[in-house]
């Protein structure tokens, strides 16, 4: 019973109360200072972003940022304009949420709705694993399967394209949709379920019908996630979309995220202070604030749904 | 009768309730089968390159004298620069926040802050540490700068795991404890810690793999791809990585360099998977010894 000996010692020794009084200040100072490193992180993330990208806009002005339809900044003549980046970038999430969206939610309403517990210990734990396979493998993935499989499909696309990363980025969103759904789906009252059946509902009727509705802004936050993670999926992306920044919404040309852009400059030896080097900061604060925005909005939609069913 | 004549107005009824849970299962095994594909592609074209001498060799640009030497010492290095500075910022940081933090704005401000920073994405953590690290604290490319980048990465999921451990141990345990007569901090390391080591390291273990897989961080601060040394310096020398190594390899058009990618991917996994194992049978072992 270690707690007895430590109040033994406690009162054996109150002559060193006050040493452990002032143990205790310093213990719950430092810990403090260890919870305060995430507020530093987040305000150094801002300011580091912040400081470079204004240096940025003091050459390329914001509106021509934002709207410029070219984006060229390693080669001359320069253009600053993010659509591009932006427009792969959509392209790559829209299209992962269309190859992982269908797939997650049925796995999801299987898992929760209609797997026996044995099956569920089985799989569970494999989509845990698929959960931590890094991105980059999901990037040789790409170039040694799925590229050549399309490249034979379609004979106009390109050897890297949207649609390689969009399958591969998609499987690699799925475990998000899939743990978070299958998770707002259990928490769905019981006696909302029997209600239904005690009416005459057949299992289809009560899944769609009422147990998907019911959990419906719980599985709405975690598509919002896991597009998240699409938007900021780096490697995967660099390795299999191709390095073409492009305003075209077709998913077999090459093209480049924001993200896969930033690993192009990183690669290279642009030298620092340069408005080359600062483009990577500007468009790090787009990805940012993009990405900020999606978990915020999911983080708000899954708070309240916690309210609702607790 | 009624129910006749229910079953007469909808006739596909519990033919399509069939089909849609044929439907559901036919995605779970497409989902799985995602794996498995990994997973047999990467060893059918990579199991012929695993070798000790893949394991021990430098990189190279022929790719059959390719090896992971210098990638796999580099990961080790950053894996451990990554446990050193994470596991007590985040664990100080999870107690705080559980046991000494009252509910209020101040808390509820930091809970929200770690949450979103864990959904910021890797790379954003690259382009800070390429701006905090390597450039204002002139750290370079060394193993320090990568090491502290991916302690960045890490920490909200350190924090949010450990806070889950701490936050499973039943407060009837805290009450008794303080009911003795002890302080705080002889409630925490007595009483609170050891009942929830164990979901702390399973944390631990689980955000670490989550590290030694990144790539995009690395990149950003600028590591190397190309390094036939091990790193004997940590601040000022540079270093490779697993997970860069196999991003050259990929990256390369030749199908050689794939073959030893899928190498390359091999061991990477096989050390994650066998992380990965060791946080379960923690979980296991611990969660059937306590019992209130």
């Amino acid at each position: 019973m270690p707690s007895l000996s430590a109040t033994e010692t406690l009162i054996a020794s109150s002559g060193r109360r006050s040493f452990r009084a002032v143990f205790e200040i310093i213990l719950h100072s430092v810990l403090l200072l260890c919870a305060v490193v995430s507020i530093i992180t987040t305000v150094g993330i801002v300011l580091v972003l912040l400081i470079e990208s204004l240096q940025f806009f003091r050459d390329v002005s914001v509106w021509e940022f934002l709207t410029g339809t070219k984006w060229s900044p390693l080669l001359k003549p320069q253009h600053f304009g993010i659509l591009p980046l932006f427009c792969g970038t959509f392209l790559v999430a829209a299209g992962s949420a269309v190859v992982a969206i269908p797939i997650g939610l049925g796995t999801a309403v299987f898992l929760s709705e209609y797997a026996s517990p044995l099956i569920r210990d089985i799989v569970k734990p494999l989509l845990e694993v698929l959960a931590g396979i890094p991105s980059v493998v999901y990037g040789y993935l790409a170039v040694v399967f799925v590229s050549p499989i399309i490249k034979s499909l379609f004979a106009s696309a390109e050897l890297f394209n949207a649609a390689n990363a969009c399958i591969v980025v998609g499987f690699m969103i799925l475990p998000t949709i899939i743990s978070l759904s299958e998770d707002v789906l259990r928490s769905v009252p019981r006696s909302l379920r029997e209600a239904a059946y005690a009416l005459g509902a057949t299992k289809l009727d009560v899944t769609v019908g009422v147990v998907v509705p019911a959990a419906m802004s719980g599985i709405m936050a975690s598509f919002l996630l896991a597009i998240a993670r699409a938007v900021g999926e780096t490697m995967a992306v660099t390795l299999a979309a191709g390095a073409t920044p492009k305003l075209t919404l077709n998913p077999l040309e090459s093209i480049q995220t924001m993200t896969a852009y930033i690993v192009q400059v990183s690669q290279g030896d642009t030298p620092a202070g340069t408005l080359e080097y600062r483009t990577i900061f500007a468009v790090g604060l787009t990805l940012f604030i993009f990405t900020l925005l999606l978990n915020v909005i999911a983080q708000w939609i899954l708070s309240r749904v916690r309210e609702k069913y607790e | 009768m009624n129910l006749s004549q229910h079953s007469k107005g909808r006739p596909y009824a519990k033919f399509a309730s069939s089909c849609f849970a044929v439907l559901c299962g036919f995605c779970t095994v497409l989902s799985v089968s995602v794996l498995v594909l990994l997973l047999w592609n990467v060893c059918s074209y990579g199991w012929s390159s695993l070798s000790w001498d893949f394991l021990t060799s430098w990189p190279s640009r022929f790719a059959d004298k390719s090896g992971i030497w210098s990638a796999l010492i580099g990961s080790l290095y950053l894996i451990g620069v990554t446990a050193a500075v994470s596991v007590p910022i985040g664990v100080g940081a999870a107690i705080y926040l559980e046991e000494y933090a009252p509910p209020s704005r101040w808390r509820t401000l930091v809970q929200i802050n770690i949450a979103n920073l864990a959904g910021v994405p890797s790379i954003v953590y690259g382009i800070l540490g390429l701006g905090l690290f390597v450039r204002m604290m002139q750290l370079n490319r060394s193993v320090i700068a990568g090491g502290l980048t991916l302690t960045l990465v890490v920490l909200p999921i350190v924090i949010l795991s450990a806070q889950e451990s701490l936050r499973a141990v039943p407060s009837t345990i805290r009450q008794a404890s303080y009911a003795l007569g002890a302080t705080r901090w002889q409630t925490i390391w007595h009483q609170l810690l050891p009942v929830a080591l164990p979901g702390i390291m399973t944390g631990v273990i689980l955000s670490l793999s989550r590290a030694l897989g990144e790539a995009a961080p690395l990149v950003a601060i600028g590591a190397a791809t190309y390094v036939r040394f091990t790193p004997s310096n940590l601040f000022t020398d540079e270093f490779s990585a697993l997970p860069i190594q196999i991003f050259n390899w990929t990256d390369q058009p030749q199908k050689g360099f794939h073959e030893v990618a899928a190498a390359g991917i091999i061991v990477l996994l096989i050390v994650l998977i066998s992380m990965n194992a060791l946080a379960v049978i923690l979980r296991q072992r611990f969660s059937k010894k306590i019992r209130w």
